[in-house]
C-alpha cells in the first residue's frame, strides 16, 4: 500500500488535522446550512485514507486510536438514542428537542437531539468506510 | 401517546447497535441475541395487545402530522405479523447458540439478524409507500451480508441472484412510487388510497397497480418471479434460512396484501383476476419443483413458493372469508416453515448432508426428532387436527363460496402433492435404513452446546399444535384483521382522522 512519495506523505501529515478539523465544521454547519453528518464523516474518513495511502494501514490504525468498528457502534448507539428523549415529554419518538443556553464566550447556544442523530451518523460513515477500506488494505498486503 | 407501535423497531435497532460495540465478545453477543430478541418478542406482543383493544395504533414520527411526515400504521395484520417476527427471531437466536459458529459472529452475524428484524418489523409497520421502499432495501442489505456468511463458492452463486433480482424488483417499486407520486402527490398511503378514489383515470391506476404487483411479485417469490429462491435458500447457514424462509418472502406478501385491499380496490375485477392465476401457477410450481428435488433445503424452498400461491389466493379470493384464511395461512406458515429449515439443521449436524439419497435411520437412533419433524410435515401437508388443516380449509372453503372451482381444485392437488412430498422427506430421512457405502456420521446432539437447537424446534412444534387445537383466539384475530383489509377508511380516519378535520 506504502506509495513512497515524499510529497503525498509530507502533504498527508499536515492534511490530516485540516480535514479532522472541517470535517467537524461540516458536521457542526449542517443543521441549517450544506453539510452534516454523513458528508462530515466521509471528509472525516478521506482525511485517514489518505494518512493510510501515504503511510501504511498499521500506521493509520495507530493513527486512528480506536477500532473503527467501535466507531460504529458507538455512531449506531446514538443515533438510535436520539430517537428516544422525545417520549420522555409525551412525544413520539424522533421528535426533535431544544435546549438552549446562555455560554460565557459563544452566546447563546443551542443543542439538540438532532445534532446528538447527526454525531451519530459522523461516526457511522467514519467506522463503516474504514472498516471496509482497512480491511481492503489489509488483505492486498 | 402510544409507543408500543415504534418499539418493535426501536428495540432491535438499539440491541443491533449495543451488538456492534461489543463486537470482541462472543458471550455479550449471543446474551444480547436471545434477550434482544426476546424483549422485542415482548414489545410486539403488547403491541398485538393495543392494536386489540384500539383497532389502529398510529404514530407520527418525529411530530410531523400525517400526510407530509412519516407514520407508522398498525392495524390487526401488521400487528400479527410483527409478532410472528419476534417469535421467529427468538427462535432463530436461541437456535444460533448452538448453530452459528465462531466465524459468522466474527464476521457480524448478531448485528446483522437484529438489522434484519428491524428492517421485517419496519416494512410491517410504515404507512408511507417510500418508507416501505428503505425498509426493503434494508432488509435486502441485512439479508445479502447474511446469505454470504461463510463466502462458499455456491452462497456467492445464490446471492447474486438473489440481489439481481430483488434490485431489479426495487426498481420498479421506485418507477410504481413515482407515477404514484405523479398522480396524486402523497407518498402517505392512507392519503393516496383517498386521493386515488378520486381519480377518473382508473386504467393508469391499473397499470400502477401492475407495476406493484410485480415488484412485490419478485419479493414474494410468486409465480413467475420466484426462480432467486430456489437458487439461495438452501446455500447459507441453516438458522439464516429459516429466518429468511419464514419472514422474508412474507413480507412480500403483506405489501401484496396492504396495497391491493387499501390503495388498489377500484378494479377488483381485474386486478384479482390476475392475482388469482398468479397464485395458482405459484401453487403448482412450487410443488412440482419440489417433487422433482432429492436436497432437503431445496425442497422445502419450493414449499415455500407453493405456500405463497394459497397466501394470494386468500388475497385474490376477496372474500371476508378468503382473508381471513389467507391471514390463517400466513401465521401457521411462517411457524411450521421455520421450524422445518430449523429441523434440516439438526439432521445436518447429525449426517453432515442435507442430500435425502445420503441420509437415513435417524427414526431408529433419534424417535423423538422424527415426531418433531412429522408435526409442522403433516401440517404443511394440511392433515387435521393440526394448524395446517385449517387454513387450508378455510380458504378452500372461501373459494367454494366465491364459485372460483378451478383454483380450489388447483389447491387440493397442490396440498396432495405437498403430503407427497413431505412423506419423501419422511422416508428418506428418517424411515428407511442408513445407506450402505455411504459413512453415516452420528454426530451426538442431545448433549453439549448442540441441545439449544432442539428449544426452537419443540417451542415452534408445540405452537403449530397449540393454533390447530385451540384455534378460535387466532381465528378471531385473523378475522378482525380481515374486516379492517375490507373497509380501508378506518384504515384511512385512523391515519388522517385530525388532519382532515
Amino acid at each position: 500500500m506504502n506509495m513512497h512519495s515524499l510529497i503525498l506523505r509530507t502533504a498527508g501529515h499536515f492534511l490530516l488535522p485540516l480535514l479532522l478539523l472541517f470535517s467537524v465544521f461540516l458536521l457542526l454547519r449542517g443543521h441549517d446550512e450544506p453539510g452534516g453528518g454523513f458528508i462530515g464523516g466521509l471528509v472525516a474518513a478521506a482525511a485517514i485514507l489518505l494518512y493510510l495511502f501515504s503511510m501504511d494501514t498499521e500506521s493509520a490504525r495507530k493513527v486512528l486510536r480506536v477500532d473503527p468498528r467501535d466507531l460504529l457502534g458507538a455512531g449506531m448507539v446514538l443515533a438510535v438514542i436520539s430517537a428516544i428523549p422525545g417520549v420522555f415529554r409525551g412525544q413520539a419518538f424522533f421528535t426533535a428537542q431544544w435546549w438552549e443556553f446562555t455560554a460565557p464566550i459563544f452566546g447563546e447556544m443551542k443543542l439538540s437531539t438532532v445534532l446528538i442523530f447527526d454525531i451519530g451518523v459522523y461516526l457511522v460513515v467514519i467506522g463503516s468506510v474504514l472498516t471496509i477500506m482497512l480491511n481492503l488494505a489489509e488483505a492486498e498486503d | 401517546m402510544m409507543m408500543s407501535v415504534a418499539l418493535p423497531i426501536i428495540v432491535p435497532l438499539l440491541v443491533g447497535a449495543l451488538s456492534v460495540m461489543l463486537w470482541r465478545s462472543h458471550f455479550a453477543q449471543r446474551a444480547l441475541g436471545v434477550l434482544g430478541t426476546g424483549l422485542m418478542l415482548a414489545v410486539s406482543v403488547w403491541l398485538l395487545a393495543d392494536t386489540w383493544e384500539h383497532g389502529h395504533v398510529v404514530m407520527e414520527m418525529g411530530s410531523w402530522p400525517a400526510p407530509f411526515g412519516i407514520v407508522l400504521v398498525s392495524d390487526m395484520l401488521a400487528a400479527i405479523m410483527v409478532v410472528l417476527t419476534g417469535i421467529i427471531g427468538f427462535a432463530t437466536a436461541i437456535y444460533s447458540l448452538s448453530g452459528i459458529g465462531k466465524m459468522s459472529e466474527k464476521f457480524g452475524y448478531y448485528p446483522l439478524l437484529h438489522l434484519l428484524l428491524a428492517g421485517v418489523n419496519g416494512a410491517f409497520l410504515t404507512g408511507d409507500i417510500f418508507n416501505l421502499y428503505v425498509w426493503f432495501e434494508v432488509m435486502l442489505v441485512a439479508s445479502f451480508a447474511l446469505l454470504i456468511l461463510g463466502g462458499e463458492r455456491a452462497q456467492m452463486e445464490g446471492a447474486i441472484k438473489y440481489v439481481t433480482l430483488n434490485l431489479l424488483s426495487s426498481m420498479i417499486f421506485l418507477t410504481a412510487i413515482g407515477l404514484t407520486y405523479g398522480l396524486t402527490g402523497t407518498l402517505n398511503m392512507a392519503d393516496i388510497a383517498d386521493k386515488l378514489s378520486t381519480v377518473e383515470d382508473t386504467g393508469l391506476v391499473t397499470v400502477i397497480a401492475m407495476l406493484y404487483l410485480v415488484a412485490f411479485g419478485v419479493k414474494a417469490a410468486a409465480f413467475p418471479f420466484f426462480f432467486w429462491l430456489p437458487a439461495s435458500y438452501h446455500t447459507p447457514k441453516v438458522a439464516v434460512s429459516a429466518l429468511f424462509a419464514a419472514l422474508l418472502t412474507k413480507v412480500g406478501v403483506y405489501a401484496l396484501y396492504r396495497v391491493f385491499t387499501l390503495i388498489f380496490n377500484q378494479e377488483v375485477d381485474y386486478t384479482h383476476e390476475i392475482l388469482l392465476w398468479v397464485a395458482a401457477a405459484t401453487m403448482l410450481t412450487g410443488v412440482l419443483g419440489a417433487a422433482a428435488h432429492y436436497e432437503f433445503r431445496r425442497i422445502l424452498s419450493f414449499h415455500i413458493i407453493s405456500q405463497i400461491g394459497y397466501m394470494i389466493m386468500g388475497l385474490a379470493l376477496f372474500t371476508p372469508l378468503a382473508l381471513v384464511g389467507g391471514v390463517f395461512y400466513i401465521m401457521h406458515h411462517i411457524i411450521v416453515k421455520a421450524n422445518l429449515f430449523l429441523i434440516s439443521g439438526i439432521t445436518f449436524v447429525m449426517k453432515g448432508t442435507h442430500e435425502l439419497k445420503l441420509m437415513g435411520g435417524i427414526y431408529r437412533t433419534h424417535p423423538m426428532l422424527g415426531v418433531l419433524f412429522l408435526i409442522p410435515a403433516l401440517s404443511l401437508a394440511g392433515l387435521p387436527p393440526l394448524s395446517g388443516f385449517f387454513a387450508k380449509f378455510i380458504i378452500i372453503r372461501a373459494g367454494i363460496e366465491a364459485e372460483a372451482y378451478w383454483v380450489v381444485a388447483v389447491a387440493l392437488v397442490v396440498g396432495l402433492l405437498t403430503l407427497y412430498s413431505m412423506i419423501k422427506i419422511w422416508a428418506e430421512v428418517f424411515w428407511k435404513a442408513q445407506p450402505e457405502g455411504v459413512e453415516g456420521e452420528t454426530l451426538d446432539v442431545t448433549s453439549g452446546p448442540m441441545i439449544w437447537m432442539w428449544v426452537p424446534v419443540i417451542m415452534l412444534a408445540l405452537m403449530t399444535v397449540a393454533i390447530g387445537l385451540y384455534g378460535e383466539p387466532i381465528y378471531q384475530m385473523a378475522l378482525m384483521s380481515a374486516e379492517q383489509l375490507l373497509d380501508p377508511s378506518q384504515y384511512i380516519e385512523a391515519v388522517l382522522g385530525e388532519a382532515r378535520q
